[in-house]
């Protein structure tokens, strides 16, 4: 369909580098998300203040900005705490590992409205049988709260991961070999650009569709327990 | 680790500068999106499939791809083509300024259209027999209930879609455009001092989304007002 002159495999190398980042931005954004919830549903007002200031903050700036201050941002900070340990040479994270940080950054300010949502939606009963049946917090979290918060939350989390996909385009900015820089790559020696820009945006919508579809299988997995509604 | 604050202050009528080109983008493209997403909504509910097929390829691929590719793919792709070089488009086509404008416009109004096209298919049926009953012809229903009820339930949602298009905006900086984000690398590039740079045009950025917040509530308020008698205006807001 379209003659890509060799660059076929480097594409499908970028394909590879995306996914990588996408799936370190999620696992850290669940984490981040999953932390946020729990500031925010404290009764200790500081821990709110933080959880607050986090979701207000990451979701009211550009995630392009974001990309940038925590790449450019964070060398300054490396080289600095470096030079207090004896090291001389400049420092800075890899473009993966920046891109990673910051997917998961943003990612976690949405996911944190998300959990906060779900765990809110557990009926109060619930925690309180556990709680005289003698389980400790801890166990509450992980046998009664997050099973079914899951459930309740795989759609939001779903279209979270979507934008996500979508924005680790943004890390080609600082350099990572994702698809849009070996596109980049690959127009430098072709002089093509509509064709390879094209062929990037057919992946990133195969991508998006098959999300899509796991996106369903997941709900259906976190949903098998509850009743089917008769229609 | 020394904090520069003259460095920022320096910087502000610069800084302030791209906050206008930013606010002109995000403004022209959303207003502009507004109006061509209610035909285009309007396409997606109708009963041929032919006419359905249209918007929906359409706001399948800018939803499913992401921004940067959408503007480079205008700004450095069309130029691979003759035709377009040698058309009486390419002076505009040529320009950072316009790329940013369509591709802005093209984008928010897919994502304006499936807001749209939801709130449409919620308007109750009821309300439509009602409007049939008195024998109200087909545009006069879409001008007198449909539009008008569509337009309330999809005011919440569309407040998402403002914010992430002024997010979106600082991809302007990427096709050289001197927007918020792309003076603020212009200045660090200068002065190499980015954390206190990105710092104020963070400030800057969280100003503008906290400014159109407010002033999407007071407007939101103002439109739902026959919701609001004899309960707050949050929980009629939430129950459309």
């Amino acid at each position: 369909m379209f003659d890509l002159q060799g660059f076929g495999d480097q594409l499908l190398l970028g394909v590879w580098m995306t996914l990588k980042v996408a799936a370190g931005g999620l696992v850290m954004g669940l984490i981040l998300g999953l932390a946020g919830a729990g500031l925010k549903l404290s009764k200790s007002r500081i821990a709110y203040g933080i959880g607050a200031t986090y979701t207000t903050v990451i979701r009211g700036i550009p995630e392009l900005l974001v990309v940038l201050i925590i790449y450019f941002g964070s060398a300054g900070v490396l080289t600095q705490v470096a030079g207090w340990l004896g090291h001389d040479e400049y420092v800075e994270l890899s473009p993966l590992l920046a891109g990673i940080i910051a997917l998961g950054v943003a990612f976690g300010a949405y996911a944190t409205e998300v959990f906060r949502g779900a765990i809110q939606a557990i009926p109060k009963g619930q925690i309180e049988a556990a709680m005289a049946c003698g389980m400790t917090g801890r166990r509450i979290f992980f046998r009664i709260t997050l099973p079914q918060a899951w459930r309740v939350a795989i759609p939001g989390l779903g279209n979270l991961f979507q934008v996500l996909l979508k924005d680790t385009a943004l890390i080609s900015v600082v350099g990572l070999d994702e698809i849009m820089r070996k596109s980049q790559i690959a127009i430098s020696n072709t002089k093509e650009p509509f064709t390879f820009f094209f062929v990037a945006a057919l992946i990133y919508l195969s991508i998006t569709v098959i999300v899509m579809i796991g996106q369903r299988y997941a709900e259906q997995w976190a949903g098998r327990g509850m009743a089917r509604r008769v229609e | 680790m020394s904090w520069n604050w003259s460095v920022i202050f320096d910087s502000l009528p610069k800084l302030l500068e791209g906050t206008l080109l930013t606010l002109e983008l995000v403004l022209l493209s959303l207003l502009v999106g507004a109006v061509l997403s209610i035909p285009l909504a309007l396409m997606r509910v109708s009963r041929n499939p032919l006419i359905r097929i249209i918007p929906l390829a359409y706001t399948f691929f800018f939803r499913g791809t992401p921004l940067l590719v959408q503007l480079f793919l205008f700004y450095y792709g069309l130029a691979q083509f003759d035709s377009v070089r040698e058309s009486m488009f390419w002076p505009v086509l040529r320009e950072a300024y316009w790329c940013a404008l369509i591709v802005f416009t093209l984008n928010t109004t897919a994502y304006t259209t499936e807001i749209l096209r939801g709130a449409i298919q919620a308007v109750p049926s009821g309300e439509l027999e009602a409007g049939m009953a008195v024998g109200m012809s087909r545009a006069l229903m879409l001008r007198r209930i449909t539009l008008p009820i569509a337009y309330r339930i999809a005011l919440p949602a569309y407040s998402n879609e403002i914010i992430l298009m002024l997010k979106g905006s600082a991809l302007a900086s990427t096709i050289t455009l001197l927007d918020l984000t792309g003076m603020a690398r212009t200045i660090i590039a200068r002065t190499y001092m980015p954390i206190e740079i990105f710092f104020a045009a963070g400030c800057i950025y969280l100003l503008l989304t906290f400014i159109f917040v407010q002033a999407y509530r007071l407007f939101e308020r103002r439109m739902l007002r026959h919701q609001t008698v004899g309960g707050s205006a949050g929980a009629a807001t939430e129950a459309g």
